[in-house]
């Protein structure tokens, strides 16, 4: 009996010892599916972009930080449920997203595109090359009205809950057949396959995927940015309250957003960027 | 909540329509395959013993994803004819479906045909009936009657599997509860509608064969 008492009494103290080590640990959620943001190795490593901006930042901190995969569809939800305390996984600033969450500032930018399959009728669409929804002007308007003849009854793919979706869905480019996707891999492989007539991304998550697979997948019409797409990506953070643990997500936006300053001022975040995307995102 | 409910009983149709599809297709090629099974060709016996054994011994997701983005992969397959059903998500499901409730059809037919007395048809025999009317007016009706209660089950099973139409990206109750989720943050709300109506749809198919089972089933 004594035995199983010393036991007990053991194991509930390994138990108190692991709470309080976590005490001054934060957990970072990400997807682990959207090179070169974030993915993963062959052995199932977290790698990326961005899992190597947390470890800088938790470094900056003076934090312990883990790293935690979480499903792109349920990447909010999660944060709220503190499976986690930040969200770095591509997120973009978005105004609807932050009528639930908090965002540090944007660490880095990049912007969207259509893709198309090598020998689409849509490639050659006569549009400026970059067009920024914020800005509006007749430049823009232009561009959406030539988009949306040339999507007329196609159907465009892509992944659930992305700023690229709520763009298809604001009727800017009228009334596209969208078709979402759980994971951008997905999107990936119906638009080889033909069963997407075009799909909208990050550009890079497309160039990414026709370098590693060899598919003819070209970008096609302008790069977005502004208005639906957001203002670059940041630290996706519970927001603050005035009790306890309210006070605790408004001290790590702070620190996330002091960190980031020190990162930017370093190179840090610009080197990272380069190394990942090919050129500088970071903002 | 409440908001939420107009768009999942839209999306409650779609659920319905796979429903209905892939059992009617799966209760034919359950049937063949029951009588394929009875054969007594040790060949064509194995052959509907391998189709149930790999059907119902795989995830019914992992079956989804092979027809939908497996098939999907084959370059040759692009060119020809299935193209055009393959490439729509709606009915790859449905051919998951079927095959998957297919497979579980013909077992719970087969054992329902065993279960069948000899001596009915032998009486039926003695009474000079062709053996096909006796396996139509006989043995098929009894079959029936005795497996309702574990078929019931099946439509339940295939009535819940239907939720992962939502992973090729259909738009059925899952998939637009998850649609409402991302644009609202409300996992628990919107998915406890969405259980409440597969729960009453369930309920439904439940009394229907409780009904069922009493005009035409056994009294014992």
């Amino acid at each position: 009996m004594n035995k199983f008492k010393t036991l007990g009494l053991g194991i509930l103290i390994s138990f108190f010892l692991t709470i309080s080590s976590n005490a001054d640990s934060i957990k970072i959620g990400t997807e682990g599916a959207y090179p070169p943001w974030n993915s993963k190795d062959a052995s199932g490593n977290l790698i990326g972009f961005e899992v190597e901006l947390a470890n800088e930042l938790c470094k900056i901190m003076k934090a312990e930080c883990t790293i935690v995969e979480q499903d792109w569809d349920g990447m909010i939800p999660a944060l709220l449920m503190r499976k986690f305390d930040a969200i770095m996984a591509g997120m973009s600033i978005t105004a609807e997203r932050q009528k639930t969450i908090t965002f540090s500032q944007g660490y880095a930018d990049e912007v969207a595109s259509l893709a198309v399959m090598k020998g689409s009728d849509l490639e050659g669409m006569d549009t400026p090359e970059g067009i920024n929804l914020s800005l509006g002007g007749s430049d823009v308007k232009k561009a959406l009205k030539t988009l949306t003849g040339a999507l007329a009854g196609k159907t465009v793919c892509v992944q659930t809950a992305t700023i690229h979706q709520n763009f298809l869905d604001s009727g800017d480019v009228g009334s596209v057949n969208v078709r979402t996707y759980k994971t951008q891999d997905e999107v990936n492989l119906d638009l080889a396959s033909g069963r997407c007539d075009a799909a909208l991304a990050a550009a890079v998550a497309f160039t990414d995927y026709a370098d590693k697979s060899g598919k003819q997948v070209v970008l096609v019409g302008p790069t977005f940015s502004g208005g639906a797409f957001g203002n670059g990506v940041g630290v996706g953070i519970r927001q603050g309250g005035d009790d306890a643990i309210g006070k605790r997500d408004a001290k790590l936006l702070k620190d996330f957003n002091k960190a980031i300053d020190k990162a930017r001022k370093q190179g840090i975040i610009s080197k990272l960027a380069i190394k990942h995307f090919g050129f500088d995102a970071s903002m | 909540m409440i908001s939420s409910f107009p768009k999942l009983l839209g999306a409650t149709v779609i659920t319905l329509k796979l429903l209905s599809l892939s059992l009617f297709f799966g209760l034919l090629i359950g049937l063949l395959f029951a009588i394929l099974r009875m054969n007594k060709n040790t060949i064509i016996n194995k052959f509907a013993y391998g189709y149930s054994y790999v059907f119902r011994g795989t995830p019914l997701l992992v079956q989804i994803f092979i027809i939908y983005f497996g098939l999907g992969q084959i370059e040759y397959l692009r060119s020809t004819f299935l193209w055009v059903i393959l490439k729509e998500p709606y009915w790859c499901a449905i051919i998951a479906f079927a095959l998957n409730t297919g497979a579980y059809t013909s077992e719970i037919l087969r054992s329902a045909f065993e279960t069948i007395k000899p001596g009915l048809i032998e009486a039926g025999k003695s009474l000079g009936i062709p053996n096909k009317v006796i396996f139509y007016k006989i043995q098929i009706p009894i079959a029936i009657k005795q497996s309702l209660p574990a078929y019931g089950n099946e439509i339940i099973l295939m009535l819940k599997g239907t939720s992962l139409a939502s992973t090729v990206t259909l738009m059925d109750l899952t998939g637009v509860a998850k649609y409402i989720i991302s644009t609202t943050f409300k996992p628990i709300e919107v998915f406890i509608v969405a259980g409440g109506i597969y729960l009453f749809m369930t309920y439904c198919v439940h009394n229907l064969i409780k009904f069922l089972e009493k005009k035409y089933g056994f009294q014992t």
